[in-house]
C-alpha cells in the first residue's frame, strides 16, 4: 500500500469564508509528513477535515486504500487516525497508567485489574524513554513526559496515522530529541506521520516531504532535501505574485513619515515562562516598528507583555520615559500604551453591548462624572470617532456583535483612540476584514503615526507589514534574532532573517549581539 | 541541537524521563496531594484524639454507639455525593430525596409489606434521579439549577403523599421491615458494606474512572470516546437511588416516615465529601475520604452536641460551613500551586 | 489548532421559530402577568380587591429584594446562594440588637450582609473560587451562625418601627413596597446610567475583554456580591418586622431559589452580560401570582413547589434554547 491516507478535491466552506478550495493530500506509511502554512492557511481546517471533526463539502477522502467519511472524530480515531493536540487531550488529575489506559483498562473477574495495568503502563512507557511511577498524577509530568504519554496512548489504540499539532511548542531540548527517537521508532513501525509545525530546524530534521498550505490552497508538496530554507520560507509566506510585485499594494504606501521623535516606549529583557525570552524594543513618537516572525515566534506574547496582560518572569517597561510598575492592563493603560488585541471576537468586543459603549468602555471612568455616564461626553467622542473612522453602523446603539468584521475592529480602534494613547499596540489591525476597510485603517495607521503616536504593529500579510513598519523587528522562538531598517526592510532581508541557519546559530547570534552592545 | 547520530534501539531506549530527575515536582506534588486527599482523615484523628482526651464521655461506647448508628444512614447522602461531586457535578436534592424515599418506604409498608417498603423507595426515586441526570446531560442544564428545582419539587412531592406533611405513616410494630433499622450494628453493617461497595465501583469499575474522566477534563473524556452523556445521566440516577434507599433504611430505623427529615442534608453531605478530600471541581476524590469526613462531622456534632447543647445542630451547621469555607480556599489555592509546577 | 481566520460575523436570518421564542424570552413574563390577573380575576371577583394586592405586595417585597441583587451577581456570569443564609443571620442580629434602637439594629444587619457579600466576592475575585463554591459555603455556614447566636426557637420582636416598617402602608400601599419601588429605581439607575453599572455588564458578557480594556474586574465582582449580601440582609429585616419574630432557623429557606427563578423568568440570562431590572421585578411578580393563584384554588403547598419547581426548569431551558449571543 503505497498510500495510507489521501484526500482528493477537499472543499470546506463556512459562512463568509472559503477554508479549503479543493486540497490534494496524501500520506504514505512511515513517513513523517510536515504541513505548513501561516494562519488562515487551512491546515487546521484540513485536518479537522480529515478526522472527522468537520464534514467536507465536497471531495473524498480514503483510508487504507477506501473511500471513508468520518462523522465523528471518534469514529477516526477508532480506525486508527490519532491527533496530538497541543494543549493535552488526557485528564490531568488521573493516574499516568489510567490515563493510558482509560476506557479499555484490563479486567479481571468484571472489575479493573489494577496491578496488571500499572505494569503493562509502565512497561509500554519504557518503551517511549519514560520511566516514572506510573501511579502519578499525570499533571505531575513534564509537557514533554506528557505528550509521551498520548502517543503511547494513540499507538496502544493500533493509530495508523498519528496527527501532531504543534508537539514541541512548549517543551524543553531533551524532550525534543525524545520526541524525536520516538517518531523514528514510529517510522520503523509503519506509522504515519503528520507534522503540523513552523520550526524549521525540526522540519528538516524529523520530517521526510513537506505539504505548505495558502488560502486554502495547497501551493506546494516537495522532499524536504530538495527544499532550501529560503525556498520553504519563500512559500510560506509567498502571495498570489499576480496581485502584488510593486510598491503600492498597501494603503500605507501613499504616506511619508518622519518616524524619529522621543523615545516613548522602550521594552527590556521581557522574559515569561514559555513564550518569550529576553526581548527588547524600542519606539519612538512617530514611528511604527514591525514585528516580524513566523507563527510562535512570539509577536503577540510580546505585545501582551508590554501591556500587563502576559505574566512575566523578567524585564521591564517603560512608557514616555516613565517605568511601568504595577504589572496590570489598567496601569499600561493609563501610563498610556494600548493594545488592540488579536482575536476581537473573545478579547475585543463586548458583543452584546452597543457600539457606544464599546467605544467608550475603557474611558468611562475619565469621561464619567462621580460615577455617573455623562450621555453629552460620549455622544460626542461617539460621533466623532464614528464620522473620523467611518464607521458603519445602523446607530451608535446598535448591537456591535452585528456590525461586518471591518467596522468591529474600527469599533475597537476608536475605544483605544479616545484615549488618546502615546503607544498602539496593534496585534492583526486588518485581519478578516474586507478591502476597503482594511485601506481605511491602514490609511488610519499612517496618520496617527504623522500625529506622533508610537505604534508596534503586527502583522502576517507580508505587504502589510513591510511597507507599513519603519523598522522591523524580527522575532524567533521568542527571541529577538535582529533588526532591519530603511532600506533593509524589505522581503528578501525579511526572509533571509527567518530562514536563517540552524537554531544553534541563532542563538550564537543573539549573544553575539547582546555582547557587541554592551 | 547536537549532531550525535541516535543508537538505533532495540528494547526500550535509556529513559529520559524518570522519577528522579522531576523529584522536586514529584515531592512538592506529594506533599500537596497528601494534605489534599489524607488531609480530612488527619484532622479526624487528630479530633477523635482530643476528644477522647478532653471531653469526658466520649470515649464510651454508648457514646461511640449513638455517633455510628445516628449517622450511618445519613452517611449514606455523602457517598452519593461524592460520585456526583467526583464527575463535576452536584446534587442539591439529596436531602428531599432522602425524606421522600422514607415517606414512600413507610407509605409502602402499609400498602402491600417489606417488598413495597424496600422497592418502591428505590425505583421512584431512582426515576427522579434519571429525570434530574437527563435534564442535566442532554438538555444541559446547570446541575445545582436542576437540583435545587428538585430539592424543592421531591419536598413537595412528599408532602403531596403525606397530605402536606401532616400524615406521618408509621410502620407497623411487627413488619419485618423494622429489622432493616434495628439495633446498631445493623446500619452500621450495612452502612460500612455499601461504603466498601463504593471504594470498589469508584476505583475498578470503568464506570468510576469515567466519572475522574468526566469531572477531570471532559472535553478530553469525549475526544477519547468516553460514553459522556451516559455516565452524567448515570450518577444521577446513582445519587438519587442511594439517598432514596438511605432514607428508606431511615425510616425502618425511625420506625416511621418523617415528613420534616432531611432539611439541609445535602449541605452536610457536600461538606463530608469536600472535607474529605474530593475536590468539589470534580476530577479527584475518594470513597474513604468522604467516610473520614462524615465521622469527622458526626463527631463534631457530638461534641456540640454535649457541651453546646442549647444551639443544637445549628452550631454544627456553623461550624460545617466555616470548615467548607477553608477547605474550598485551601483546595483552590493547593491546585493552582500544583499546576505551576 | 490555530483557528481558520476569524470570519465576518454573519447574521443568519431569524427563523420563525427563534423570532418567537426570542419574543417570549423578551416579553413573555409581562405576557403571563396579564394572562394570570386575568384568569384570577374572573375566578375570584375580590382578586384585585385593594386587600388582596396588599397582601401580595407584603409576601412579594423580600424575594423581589433579594432578586435585584441576584439579577448583578447573575449578570456578571456569577451566582449567589448565601442569600438565604443572609436572610436568617440578619434576623438573628435584630433581637440582639433591638437594644440600641432600631435604627443601629438595622445598620447592624446591612453591615452584616455586607460583611457576608465581601467574603463571597474576595473568593469569587481574588480566591478564584468559583461562585457556586463560594457561596454555597456562605449557604452553610451563615445559618449555623445564625441560629447559634439566636437560639433554635424563634423569638418574638417587638419594637414599633420595626412593626411600622413590616406591617405599615402610606396611602394604601406597605411601606415595603414603597421602599422596594426605591431601590428598583435605584438598581435600575446604577445598571443603567452608572459607569459601575455599565462595567458589570461588559465583564459579565465579556471578561477577558473587560480586562484588556482596564476595567477594575475584581472591584466590581466584589461589590456586586456586597450589594446582594446588603439586600438579603435588607429584605431578612422587613421579614421579621412584618412577622414579628426572628426566627432564623426558617427564614430565607428556598429564598436563593425563588430570586433565581424570578430573575430567569424575568429575562436575564444566566450567562451574563445583560441585567433586566423591570424583567426581574415582573419575575418576581409574576411567581408571587402563581403562588397567590394555587393558594386561591387551594391548591396545596405540595404542589406549589412541585410547580415551582418545573417553572424553573422550563424558564432556565427555555433561556438556554436561544443564547444571547
Amino acid at each position: 500500500m503505497d498510500t495510507v491516507l489521501s484526500a482528493t478535491g477537499l472543499m470546506k466552506s463556512f459562512p463568509g469564508v472559503r477554508a479549503l478550495h479543493g486540497i490534494d493530500f496524501e500520506l504514505r506509511p512511515g513517513e513523517v509528513h510536515a504541513l505548513v502554512g501561516e494562519n488562515g492557511a487551512g491546515k487546521s481546517t484540513l485536518i479537522k477535515v480529515m478526522t472527522g471533526v468537520y464534514q467536507p463539502d465536497a471531495g473524498e477522502i480514503r483510508y487504507r486504500g477506501e473511500p471513508v467519511q468520518f462523522a465523528t472524530p471518534l469514529l477516526a480515531q477508532e480506525a486508527g487516525i490519532s491527533t496530538i493536540y497541543q494543549e493535552i487531550n488526557l485528564v490531568p488529575l488521573m493516574s499516568v497508567a489510567r490515563n493510558l489506559f482509560l476506557n479499555r483498562e484490563p479486567r479481571r473477574f468484571g472489575l479493573i485489574d489494577s496491578a496488571r495495568m500499572k505494569r503493562e503502563a509502565r512497561q509500554i512507557l519504557r518503551q517511549f524513554g519514560v520511566d516514572v511511577d506510573v501511579a502519578r498524577p499525570l499533571r505531575s509530568l513534564g509537557l514533554g513526559a506528557q505528550q509521551m504519554v498520548a502517543i503511547a496512548r494513540a499507538v496502544q489504540i493500533d493509530a495508523r496515522v498519528v496527527i501532531m499539532d504543534e508537539p514541541t511548542s512548549s517543551l524543553e531540548q531533551r524532550e525534543v530529541e525524545t520526541l524525536f527517537r520516538v517518531i523514528r521508532q514510529l517510522k520503523e513501525a509503519g506509522i504515519a506521520i503528520i507534522y503540523v509545525s513552523h520550526r524549521m530546524g525540526e522540519l528538516y530534521e524529523v520530517c521526510d516531504r513537506v505539504t505548505v498550505m495558502r488560502d486554502g490552497a495547497v501551493v506546494a508538496v516537495e522532499e524536504l532535501k530538495n527544499l532550501q530554507r529560503l525556498q520553504l520560507v519563500s512559500l510560506m509566506l509567498g502571495r498570489d505574485l499576480s496581485e502584488v510585485g510593486q510598491r503600492g499594494a498597501t494603503a500605507f504606501a501613499e504616506g511619508e513619515r518622519d518616524g524619529g521623535g522621543d523615545t516613548v516606549l522602550k521594552a527590556e529583557g521581557l522574559t515569561s515562562r514559555h513564550e518569550l525570552s529576553d526581548v527588547s524594543l524600542q519606539i519612538r513618537q512617530g514611528e511604527v516598528v514591525g514585528l516580524g516572525g513566523l507563527l510562535g515566534s512570539g509577536r503577540s506574547e510580546t505585545a501582551k507583555a508590554i501591556i500587563g496582560a502576559l505574566p512575566l518572569q523578567g524585564g521591564h517597561v517603560e512608557i514616555d520615559g516613565k517605568p511601568v510598575r504595577k504589572r496590570s492592563t489598567a496601569a499600561a493603560i493609563r501610563a498610556g500604551a494600548v493594545m488592540l488585541p488579536e482575536d476581537r471576537k473573545t478579547e475585543g468586543i463586548v458583543p452584546n453591548l452597543s457600539v457606544r459603549e464599546n467605544i467608550v468602555l475603557a474611558a468611562l471612568p475619565r469621561i464619567s462624572r462621580a460615577g455617573l455616564v455623562t450621555r453629552a461626553k460620549q455622544d460626542e467622542i461617539v460621533e466623532y470617532f464614528m464620522k473620523r473612522l467611518q464607521i458603519k453602523a445602523s446607530s451608535p446603539d446598535q448591537r456591535v456583535a452585528d456590525l461586518s468584521g471591518g467596522n468591529q475592529q474600527k469599533v475597537l480602534l476608536a475605544r483605544w483612540l479616545c484615549l488618546q494613547p502615546k503607544v498602539l499596540l496593534l496585534d492583526e489591525p486588518t485581519r478578516g476584514i474586507d478591502v476597503g476597510a482594511k485601506a481605511q485603517v491602514q490609511e488610519l495607521i499612517n496618520e496617527l503615526a504623522r500625529d506622533g503616536l508610537g505604534v508596534l504593529l503586527i502583522s502576517s500579510e507580508l505587504d502589510e507589514l513591510l511597507e507599513g513598519s519603519d523598522r522591523l523587528v524580527v522575532l524567533r522562538e521568542g527571541h529577538v534574532i535582529g533588526e532591519l531598517r530603511g532600506e533593509q526592510v524589505n522581503e528578501s532581508e525579511l526572509m533571509n532573517a527567518l530562514a536563517a541557519g540552524s537554531d544553534a546559530a541563532v542563538e550564537e547570534n543573539v549573544r553575539e549581539e547582546q555582547g557587541s552592545r554592551k | 541541537m547536537t549532531d550525535v547520530t541516535l543508537p538505533r534501539e532495540e528494547k526500550a531506549p535509556e529513559p529520559v524521563v524518570t522519577d528522579a530527575e522531576t523529584a522536586h515536582a514529584t515531592r512538592a506534588e506529594r506533599i500537596t496531594g497528601l494534605i489534599q486527599n489524607q488531609g480530612g482523615l488527619g484532622v479526624l484523628i487528630l479530633v477523635a484524639l482530643g476528644a477522647t482526651i478532653f471531653s469526658s464521655g466520649f470515649a464510651t461506647s454508648a457514646n461511640v454507639k449513638a455517633i455510628l448508628v445516628g449517622n450511618a444512614y445519613t452517611s449514606l447522602l455523602a457517598l452519593g455525593m461524592t460520585f456526583v461531586i467526583i464527575s463535576g457535578g452536584i446534587d442539591l436534592s439529596v436531602g428531599s430525596v432522602f425524606a421522600l424515599g422514607g415517606v414512600l418506604a413507610a407509605w409502602g409498608v402499609n400498602h402491600g409489606g417489606t417488598p413495597v417498603a424496600i422497592f418502591l423507595p428505590l425505583i421512584v426515586c431512582a426515576v427522579w434521579g434519571l429525570v434530574q441526570g437527563l435534564l442535566i446531560a442532554r438538555a444541559g442544564l446547570a446541575p445545582f439549577i436542576v437540583t435545587l428545582a428538585g430539592l424543592l419539587g421531591a419536598r413537595g412531592l412528599l408532602q403531596a403523599i403525606s397530605n402536606e406533611g401532616t400524615t406521618t405513616y408509621l410502620v407497623p410494630a411487627h413488619s419485618f421491615f423494622l429489622h432493616l433499622g434495628d439495633g446498631t450494628w445493623i446500619p452500621v453493617f450495612t452502612a460500612v458494606v455499601l461504603f466498601v461497595l463504593g471504594v470498589v465501583l469508584l476505583q475498578r469499575t470503568r464506570f468510576g474512572q469515567q466519572l475522574f474522566a468526566l469531572g477531570g477534563n471532559e472535553n478530553a473524556a469525549t475526544l477519547m470516546g468516553l460514553p459522556v452523556l451516559r455516565t452524567k445521566t448515570l450518577v444521577y440516577v446513582l445519587s438519587a437511588t442511594v439517598a432514596g434507599g438511605a432514607g428508606m433504611l431511615n425510616a425502618s430505623r425511625l420506625q416511621s416516615g418523617v415528613t420534616n427529615i432531611g432539611v439541609g442534608y445535602e449541605l452536610t453531605a457536600i461538606a463530608a465529601v469536600v472535607i474529605g478530600g474530593t475536590l468539589l471541581t470534580g476530577g479527584a476524590g475518594s470513597v474513604i475520604g468522604t467516610a473520614a469526613g462524615v465521622l469527622l462531622l458526626a463527631i463534631i456534632q457530638n461534641l456540640i452536641g454535649v457541651h453546646l447543647s442549647k444551639y443544637g445542630s445549628s452550631a454544627s451547621d456553623a461550624v460545617n460551613g466555616g470548615f467548607l469555607a477553608v477547605v474550598v480556599i485551601l483546595q483552590t489555592y493547593l491546585s493552582r500551586v500544583q499546576r505551576t509546577q | 489548532m490555530t483557528d481558520v481566520a476569524v470570519a465576518p460575523m454573519v447574521r443568519v436570518q431569524d427563523s420563525r421559530k427563534d423570532r418567537i421564542l426570542q419574543f417570549l424570552q423578551d416579553y413573555g413574563v409581562y405576557l403571563a402577568i396579564v394572562i394570570l390577573v386575568a384568569v384570577d380575576t374572573a375566578l375570584a371577583s375580590d382578586f384585585l380587591s385593594v386587600d388582596n394586592l396588599r397582601v401580595q405586595l407584603f409576601q412579594v417585597v423580600p424575594v423581589l429584594l433579594v432578586a435585584l441583587g441576584m439579577a448583578l451577581v447573575i449578570g456578571t456570569e456569577g451566582i449567589d446562594l448565601s442569600v438565604g443564609a443572609v436572610i436568617a443571620l440578619a434576623s438573628a442580629f435584630i433581637p440582639l440588637y433591638l437594644g440600641y434602637g432600631a435604627s443601629v439594629t438595622i445598620l447592624i444587619c446591612l453591615v452584616a450582609g455586607a460583611v457576608s457579600g465581601t467574603l463571597a466576592g474576595s473568593m469569587v475575585a481574588v480566591g478564584r473560587v468559583q461562585p457556586i463554591v463560594a457561596t454555597l459555603s456562605l449557604m452553610i455556614g451563615l445559618r449555623g451562625v445564625a441560629v447559634i447566636l439566636n437560639g433554635a426557637s424563634a423569638k418574638p420582636v417587638n419594637n414599633s418601627f420595626l412593626d411600622g416598617l413590616g406591617l405599615d402602608s402610606i396611602l394604601g400601599v406597605p411601606k415595603m413596597a414603597w421602599i422596594a419601588l426605591i431601590i428598583v429605581l435605584i438598581v435600575a439607575f446604577l445598571v443603567m446610567r452608572t459607569t459601575f453599572g455599565r462595567q458589570l455588564v461588559a465583564i459579565g458578557d465579556n471578561r477577558a475583554a473587560s480586562q484588556l480594556a482596564g476595567l477594575p474586574v475584581r472591584r466590581v465582582l466584589i461589590t456586586v456580591y456586597v450589594i446582594s449580601g446588603v439586600l438579603a440582609a435588607l429584605a431578612g429585616v422587613m421579614i421579621v418586622g412584618h412577622g414579628a419574630e426572628a426566627d432564623p432557623a426558617n427564614y430565607g429557606l428556598n429564598y436563593e431559589l425563588s430570586a433565581i427563578t424570578a430573575v430567569v423568568v424575568g429575562g436575564t440570562p444566566l450567562n451574563g452580560g445583560k441585567v433586566k431590572v423591570v424583567g426581574t421585578v415582573a419575575g418576581a411578580l409574576l411567581m408571587q401570582l402563581i403562588s397567590a393563584t394555587l393558594v386561591q384554588h387551594n391548591i396545596a403547598n405540595s404542589y406549589a413547589q412541585m410547580v415551582e419547581a418545573v417553572i424553573i426548569c422550563a424558564a432556565v431551558y427555555a433561556a438556554r434554547g436561544r443564547g444571547s449571543r
